[in-house]
């Protein structure tokens, strides 16, 4: 069962046709509520999500702008535990085989323990982890618990990683490489600014990370943004704008549906529809 | 409990022969390390190499030691404590006086080193982050003294609480920013300014105010602050003729008590005493007492004992003093727990404040809230000591600042 699970990332990206972008989107688990999250994901799929990034939430999230800090403090006062993603990554899999990346900071994860940590990731059917204050300096504290147990590592580039850094990067990564479009910390911004400076960065991971697919994401809020940006790579990352759009919406009625929409959107844009 | 009961007479300590933590990736024992953003890590490659020239520069360690000497006003004095000395009747009490060092406190050997770093890296802007004020403080003053563009993330109950250091770093041309997310205090105060950190990377130095955060910080700020003890040593020397017997200093981050602890680290007789904000009580959740109740974990780019719950999420510390309310510790201090080289006790908020009243009125000395703590635990100590024996504490700041709380407390 455990070898199965790797596939689902590699897998995903060897079907992809030229003219299509992965899109992966970040959600933090137990927000709005901790009812929600299962068919937030379960909607996600049916409206174009390739991938699912799972947030853990945590206290002191020190790369994450005020958008993911609100809802990790709202998913934390709902009583989130790890325990309880395990168990929402479980029901997701009854119906799906979209890939699941659980990201989150370093210390909750130690916490639960290393080694019991993928183990049960992998148990309820995640593929892999993002750990953006774990760099490849520190990841051997996890790494080999989680190749035991088929986790992809994805690590990040960033706009000031030197070249060396990136081939460094591409050869620890497995499933993708995460391209951070902009030096700051996650959050909306405006897309054509990304998109400016964005373009030398692209050409250098383009250079340097050969082995993996490459996904970009921080400052993606619509369609047209995730085309500019996304466009020499193999996909894009959407978190922020996402929080944001429920965050607008919550709990009004009809909340989920636009949502829902705004995803789609996300991925196919509106004219296309 | 152990850890809370007095120190028996056989005090002892693990000898260390030869200690040269950290380990170039920057770890003590287990402890301490670089867990940031990727975005950080050419920025603390850039830094370890620029920190590392410096050791070697002779005009770089010049300038600094000149303006310790000219600026801040080093070597601070050793005070002999005579009136407390009796009050207890046992052992002799000196005290390292880093409350005259210029704005009032330790803080500044460390502001102004990195504030050089900053320079010769060509960076333009600085950030700090404070709890108490004073490394704000300290930080800003450097800024004024220099030049550069000053940013101080403060949490907004530290402002309310140490107004009179928001009003003074005001005054010398910072920007106070005010934090209120989380606590409001330090530990919130510090995740802000790693976010603008992480965002304006290019032109921005950080100065961190404690021997905490990832790798180069915790050595680095030791070593700028490495002064304190090596005076301490040559002046107790020139006074008594040799070593102390105990050194007591109070904990938030741990920097004051690493640069007092470090140039004795190797003299295995000196015992070595560290005082942690124990709040309302270390058996309560009003607490700071990160090493007496804490578990290691990861906290602003470094692994350390840490305050948390059975979920990872760090709990919220509590001190009346705002410079100890840190639920984390630096890396070093964590080393030196668990090695047994230093000793660390906790001291509650009325300790505190009861230590504030009796230094005051036995040595017209007005100590810091945070200070006030390694005074508290005189009370514990001297009654264990013999007439022979010789006790300096590190009075690491001065109790201006805090008239606000200490009026309050006692009215």
């Amino acid at each position: 069962m455990i070898t199965t699970q790797k596939s689902r990332v590699s897998s995903l990206f060897e079907q992809r046709k030229d003219n299509s972008k992965i899109m992966s989107l970040f959600i933090t688990a137990g927000y709005p509520d901790l009812g929600s999250t299962v068919d937030l994901i379960l909607g996600f799929e049916k409206n174009g999500a390739d991938i699912i990034e799972l947030g853990m939430p945590f206290s002191d999230p020190l790369a994450d702008g005020p958008t993911i800090q609100y809802a990790s403090n709202v998913a934390i006062s709902n009583g989130i535990t790890m325990k309880k993603i395990f168990e929402m990554v479980k029901e997701v899999r009854k119906s799906s085989e979209i890939p699941i990346i659980l990201m989150g900071y370093i210390n909750p994860i130690m916490r639960y323990g290393m080694e019991e940590f993928c183990r049960d990731a992998a148990e309820c059917g995640a593929d892999g982890l993002i750990l953006p204050d774990l760099p490849p300096e520190e990841s051997t504290i996890i790494s080999e618990s989680a190749k035991k147990y088929n986790l992809d590592i994805i690590y990040l580039v960033a706009p000031n990683s030197t070249d060396a850094r990136m081939k460094k990067v591409d050869d620890l990564s497995s499933g993708f490489v995460y391209c951070v479009s902009v030096t700051g910390v996650t959050g909306a911004r405006k897309g054509e600014e990304v998109a400016k400076s964005v373009d030398r960065f692209i050409g250098r991971v383009n250079q340097y990370v050969t082995k993996n697919p490459k996904l970009v994401g921080f400052g993606i809020k619509n369609h047209e943004d995730a085309k500019l940006i996304a466009k020499q790579v193999d996909g894009f990352i959407v978190g922020s704008a996402l929080i944001d759009t429920i965050r607008k919406n919550y709990p009004n009625n009809d909340w989920m549906q636009n949502v829902l929409s705004f995803v789609n959107e996300l991925k196919y844009g509106t004219k296309e529809t | 409990m152990t850890k809370y009961s007095l120190p028996d007479t056989n005090y002892t300590t693990q000898k260390i022969m030869k200690y040269t933590a950290p380990t170039k990736e920057g770890y003590f024992g287990k402890f301490g390390g670089k867990f940031v953003p990727e975005i950080l890590i050419p920025a603390l490659e850039e830094l370890e190499i620029a920190y590392e020239e410096s050791l070697n520069d002779p005009l770089f360690q010049k300038e600094y030691h000149d303006l310790l000497k000219e600026y801040v006003g080093r070597p601070t004095k050793l005070t002999y404590a005579n009136r407390l000395t009796d009050h207890y009747g046992k052992g002799k009490i000196y005290f390292k006086r880093e409350d005259l060092c210029h704005t009032g406190a330790h803080k500044i050997n460390n502001a102004i080193g990195q504030l050089l770093l900053a320079r010769n890296m060509g960076k333009t802007r600085i950030i700090a982050e404070t709890g108490a004020g004073q490394h704000g403080v300290a930080t800003a003053t450097a800024c004024a003294k220099f030049g550069f563009d000053c940013v101080i993330y403060m949490g907004a109950e530290d402002m309310e609480r140490q107004k009179l250091n928001v009003d003074r770093m005001r005054l010398l041309g910072a920007e106070v920013r005010s934090v209120t997310s989380g606590s409001q205090t330090l530990k919130d105060a510090t995740n802000e300014a790693i976010r603008d950190w992480v965002t304006n990377v290019e032109n921005t130095f950080y100065i961190i105010g404690s021997v905490v955060g990832p790798h180069p910080y915790p050595v680095m700020t030791r070593n700028f602050h490495r002064v304190i003890g090596e005076e301490t040593k040559e002046q107790l020397k020139h006074a008594e003729g040799r070593l102390p017997d105990y050194l007591v200093a109070c904990v938030g981050g741990g920097s004051n008590a690493i640069g007092f602890f470090y140039p004795f680290i190797e003299d295995e007789d000196v015992k070595m005493i560290g005082i942690e904000a124990a709040g309302l009580g270390a058996d309560t959740d009003q607490t700071a007492a990160t090493l007496t109740i804490g578990t290691p974990g990861v906290l602003h780019g470094s692994l350390s004992y840490l305050l948390h719950d059975t979920e990872g999420q760090v709990q919220l510390a509590h001190s009346i003093s705002a410079g100890l309310d840190y639920p984390g510790i630096g890396p070093e201090h964590s080393y030196l727990f668990d090695t047994k080289r230093v000793h660390y006790f906790g001291i509650t908020d009325q300790q505190a404040m009861d230590a504030v009243k009796r230094v005051s009125e036995t040595e017209g000395i007005i100590p810091a809230i945070e200070t006030a703590h390694a005074f508290a635990y005189l009370e514990t100590l001297m009654p264990l000591t013999q007439k022979d024996e010789i006790v300096v504490v590190n009075c690491s700041g001065r109790g201006d600042k805090d008239m606000k709380t200490i009026s309050e407390w006692f009215s």
